[in-house]
Parts: structure tokens; sequence; C-alpha cells
């Protein structure tokens, strides 16, 4: 049996255009020996309805984790707006018994009930806090050494504090340890822990498009091969966009956006096709050209 | 009416009941402790390209009991929920929260941009936020990949409806 076992939890946007992002993960989950188990009963999370209706938010995220008691696993989500929200919702139900059983009396008609006898985790944390870096870099058959990347953890992995609390909102150190075990440089650069912008799509294109391009400027600054991402929505916001912005503003930028798996795919060994390199938008041939000629 | 005219504050505009109205609400506790130090607009990247959203003034429009002209304010639906003023308000004030709360006030008013209308009705219909095409599900089983959870859109139409949600959603708005 499998050291580590969850109930995968995909949520809204991964399913809807970010495929490469599942691929990648499922199959480096895989090769580390995480066994995972798939919920059909899952719905989304409950946070796009936040700003609508909290309440709302609190009963869909209640009963994702009700239905995971009822399995009785641990849950993985790809999606850190997924797993904070999971994690936000299971804490404030904990303690606060009034709201639990307001929440409880909605769930009873599904036959469901919030106990609080599971755990949400992004998959970041399941990598550094249940497989452990030290596995992740026995499984590195090819270090990408000479390659240099810039991380961009995105908001919910890091705050609020008070209710997600898994690394340093001011200065995180998750994703740049799980990007150096794969023996690539990780880069410094300027508002590292900035909002991508892409919760302003719909609301307001421009005010997101301007912050995308911020953090695109910065990386470009330190000369970074390509941008690490852990989050579908903030893969969209660059992969989807770069080229936009760069018409829109009449600057070049030509940075590959990776999901975090498909790099360490990459150091363990796995082809570019196997990881869903030709899901992203944005041409990362030369990145690519540089990690095969160093496994040569 | 000129501009500085239709942002002079009328005395007939304040309720004083308001900011206790928020208090009362999940997330709006500890509004207000806010001394307007502008750590949060000084930090928020949206302000940074917004010439308008100032979590800042939502807060002290919400001290002075600016109801109306805060639930219909279009700067409310700026916020990105970084949650960076939440974590770096000296005086502990969940900032985005109670943004949150503005919000779910003003979408029980029937203020709720299309956006959230359509994710909603997506959420309803199929469980999820976004109607994911038929061709993508299919496609996933060339991939090699499981198929997508089908979730319970039935039994969450059910709750939604008791607690109202779905008036909200339905009501015209901007």
């Amino acid at each position: 049996m499998a050291e580590h076992k969850y109930l995968m939890f995909l949520g809204c946007a991964i399913p809807y255009r970010v495929t490469a992002y599942e691929i990648s993960a499922r199959k480096i989950l895989k090769r580390l020996g995480v066994e995972i188990v798939e919920m059909p009963e899952f719905n989304c999370c409950g946070l796009p309805l936040d700003p609508v209706s909290h309440e709302t938010m609190l009963i869909l995220a209640a009963r994702n984790l009700a239905m995971a008691e009822q399995k009785g696993l641990d849950i993985v989500a790809l999606c850190p707006g997924c797993a904070g929200t999971l994690k936000k919702v299971s804490k404030m139900l904990k303690e606060d018994k009034h709201m639990r059983e307001e929440i409880n009396g909605h769930l009873k008609e599904a036959g469901l009930e919030f106990k609080g006898t599971v755990t949400a985790k992004h998959l970041l944390q399941v990598l550094i806090e249940d497989v452990g870096l030290e596995k992740i870099k026995e499984t590195v058959v090819k270090p990408l050494t000479n390659v240099k990347v810039a991380e961009h953890n995105g908001c919910h992995i890091l705050r609020p504090k008070e209710y997600i609390g898994i690394d340093d909102p001011e200065d995180p150190k998750m994703l740049k340890a799980l990007i150096e075990a794969t023996g690539a440089t990780c880069l410094d650069y300027l508002d590292e822990t900035e909002c991508c912008g892409a919760p302003s799509v719909g609301v307001n294109d421009k005010i997101a498009l301007q912050l995308a391009r911020d953090k695109l400027n910065h990386i470009k600054t330190v000369d970074a091969q390509a941008m690490i991402t852990i989050c579908p929505f903030c893969h969209i916001m660059y992969d989807t966009n770069e080229l936009r912005i760069e018409k829109m503003f009449n600057e070049v930028y030509g940075i590959p956006i990776l999901h975090y798996p498909q790099l360490l795919g990459l150091a363990m060994g796995m082809s570019p096709e196997e990881l869903a390199f030709n899901d992203l938008r944005v041409d990362c041939s030369k990145i690519l050209g540089q990690v095969c000629e160093a496994g040569k | 009416m000129t501009e500085t005219a239709e942002k002079r504050i009328k005395a007939s505009e304040i309720d004083p009941k308001f900011k206790y109205e928020i208090s009362k609400m999940h997330g709006g506790e500890k509004m207000m402790r806010c001394f307007q130090c502008g750590t949060c607009t000084s930090d928020c990247p949206v302000a940074r390209f917004s010439d308008t959203y100032r979590p800042r003034q939502i807060i002290r429009m919400v001290q002075l009991g600016l109801r109306e002209r805060v639930l219909n304010s279009d700067t409310l639906w700026l916020c990105a929920a970084c949650f960076t003023c939440t974590d770096r308000c000296p005086q502990d004030v969940e900032v985005a929260s109670v943004i949150r709360v503005l919000r779910n006030l003003a979408a029980e008013k029937g203020i709720v941009p299309q956006v959230f209308k359509e994710e909603a009705s997506s959420i309803l219909e199929s469980g999820y936020a976004y109607r994911i095409p038929e061709l993508r599900l299919k496609k996933r089983e060339t991939l090699g990949l499981p198929p997508l959870p089908k979730g319970n859109p039935p039994s969450i139409g059910k709750t939604l409806h008791k607690i109202g949600f779905l008036k909200c959603v339905e009501k015209k708005g901007s």
C-alpha cells in the first residue's frame, strides 16, 4: 500500500482549461508513490461565490469536506484557491460551534455532516510535508543544472496567513526549495509575492493585465528562463495573456510559464510530451532544448 | 451637479447603525479598529493601477455610515482578494473580508457583476463554476485522465434555494 493516499480535488479551472497541470501533477505524484483516489461527488470548492454569498461558499466547501470525511481520506488540491478555501472553512467550522451547527443544518438533508476529521492540503504541501525534499531529490535523474527560473507562488497558497499558515507570506520558501530540488536555480526578483491579477479578469481586464505585465517585467529583469507556477489561475493569467500583453504594450518577454510538476517531471526524466508541454501557449523550445542537451 | 458636489457627504446619507451591522457579520468584526493608517491602500496591487479603488476609503465610508454610497460603488468589485491588506493591517482588520461582507450586502440588493452571475448559474447547473465543454470531457478519456467528478447539482440547488441564494443572482444588476 502506498504510504500516502489522497482524494484528488481538481476544482473548476483545471478541468476547464489547465489540463497540462493535472496531467503532470498526476505523473509526478505516481512516481513519488502517492496514491490518488478519485471522488466523483466533489463539486466546486465554493470560493468563486464568496463575493456573492459567504454562506454559499461555506456550504459548498463544507459539503466537499463532509464527503471526504465519509471516505475517511485527506484531500490534495492542485489549485491554491480550492486548498485555501477548504483549509479556511475547515478551521472556521472547527473553531466556531455556532457556525458549524448552522452549516450542518444545511447539509443534513443531503445526508452529510462536517465533523472536522480530514485535512485538505495543496500539492505543494503534500510534496514538502509528506513526500519530503529528500525523496524528491532521489527521484531526480536529470538535474536541471544551468536552468534559471523564477517562482510565482500566487496569493492563496500564502494568504491570509491566519488560515493558510503553511509558508511565510513575506518570504515564501516552499516552492523555492522544490524548484531547487530539481537542480535548477530559483532567482529572486521584485514583488515576488504579488498577485497575478486573475481575479480582476471580467471585472476590470485592464487592471488585471497591468498586474500581470508588472510581474513579467520584473522576471525579465533578472533574466529568468521560465516562470514556475502552482496555481491554474496564475498560469492562465500569464501563459494565455503573455502574447496579448506583449502586443498591448509593445514589449517582448518570451518567458515560458511552466507548471511546477512539469519542471520536476523533466528532472525525473519524463519527456515534454508526457508532461503535456504542447498544451502551453508561450514557446518553450529554448528551455526544453537546454534541458534535453544537459541530459545527453 | 459638479464632481465636488457629488462627492460632498450629506447628513441625510449617514446611517450610524451601518458600522455596527458590519461589525456583527463574519469577517467584519474588527472593522472599527481601523485608524486610517493606509497600509492597506499602499500595499494594494489593484490600487496601484486604479484611480478609484482605495480599501482605506471603503473602510472609512463604512465607519461613517455611508451605506448606499459604498454598496452602490463599482470599486467594491475591484478587490482581487489577494489578502495582502488583511495580512499587513497593523490593527488586525480583515480588510479583504470587510470588502467581501459589503459585496454580499450589495449582492442582496441585486448588485452583482455579470461574471459572478454566470459562475453561480454554472455551479447550479453542473457543480462547476465554468461550463466545461463536452469536448474537454471527451478529451480527458483520450489523454488517459479519469472522468471528471459529476458532483450533485440538484442537491446543491436544493440547499442554496433554501438560503435564498438564487434570489440574489437572479435579480437584475450591473
